[in-house]
């Protein structure tokens, strides 16, 4: 079985992935952690998109 | 000469070796089995799904896992392959099962392959994370 994902997908299941890790074993209590994981799945998601338009416009 | 008053704050009390020792080897091995050795099955469950489910989307998306390859001559080779390595092993026994059961596959070209090999990288970085975190509850640094 293989999986094909787009740049897309496959980007927002690793920012995904990744801040949910980031939230667990960098703060304290619960609402830190949820607060944390939310906020980095966010900057994720906005250099994402960044970075994308960057190329966009870079290629022309 | 003045006296001069100097305090040394007490080190905190350290964890015995063989606690911290166990559950970082655990957390190694078996991802998230560190936290819940150290009765945090909440946490060990999110950090071991976490893991292994970016090590089988690694898998599904045919991903290289990286050798250990050393070249004096080009020193970003070597830190790619050698590090690429290193978090390849760290994932621990999702890494070991693959290999032991004949996963291979060439680095070829293709977006899909490139982030199969970075979420197998990943998948360990992620685990070494994990290693961390059981370490500072270990020796109380964490709760």
């Amino acid at each position: 079985m293989n999986l094909s994902l787009s740049h897309f997908e496959a980007s927002l299941l690793f920012a995904l992935i990744t801040s949910l890790v980031f939230g667990v074993v960098t703060k304290k209590t619960d609402k830190e952690r949820l607060q944390y994981g939310l906020q980095t799945f966010g900057y994720f998601v906005l250099a994402l998109f960044g970075i994308a338009w960057v190329m966009k416009l870079g290629h022309g | 000469m003045a006296n001069q008053a100097i305090s040394v704050a007490p080190a905190a009390p350290s964890a015995p070796f063989q606690k911290w020792a166990t559950a970082v080897v655990l957390a190694w091995l078996i991802p998230g089995a560190g936290h819940f050795f150290l009765k945090r099955p909440i946490r060990g469950a999110i950090l071991a799904g976490s893991v292994v489910v970016m090590f089988a989307f690694g898998l599904l998306m045919r991903g290289a896992m990286f050798e250990w390859l050393w070249t004096s001559s080009d020193m970003l080779t070597t830190l790619i392959y050698c590090g690429g390595h290193v978090a390849n092993n760290a994932a621990g026994i999702p890494y070991y099962l693959a290999t032991w059961m004949g996963y291979t596959q060439p680095d070829v070209a293709g977006h899909v392959h490139d982030y199969g090999t970075k979420f197998l990288a990943g998948a360990g970085l992620l685990n070494i994370l994990a290693m961390v975190d059981a370490y500072e509850i270990a020796t109380g640094e964490k709760d």
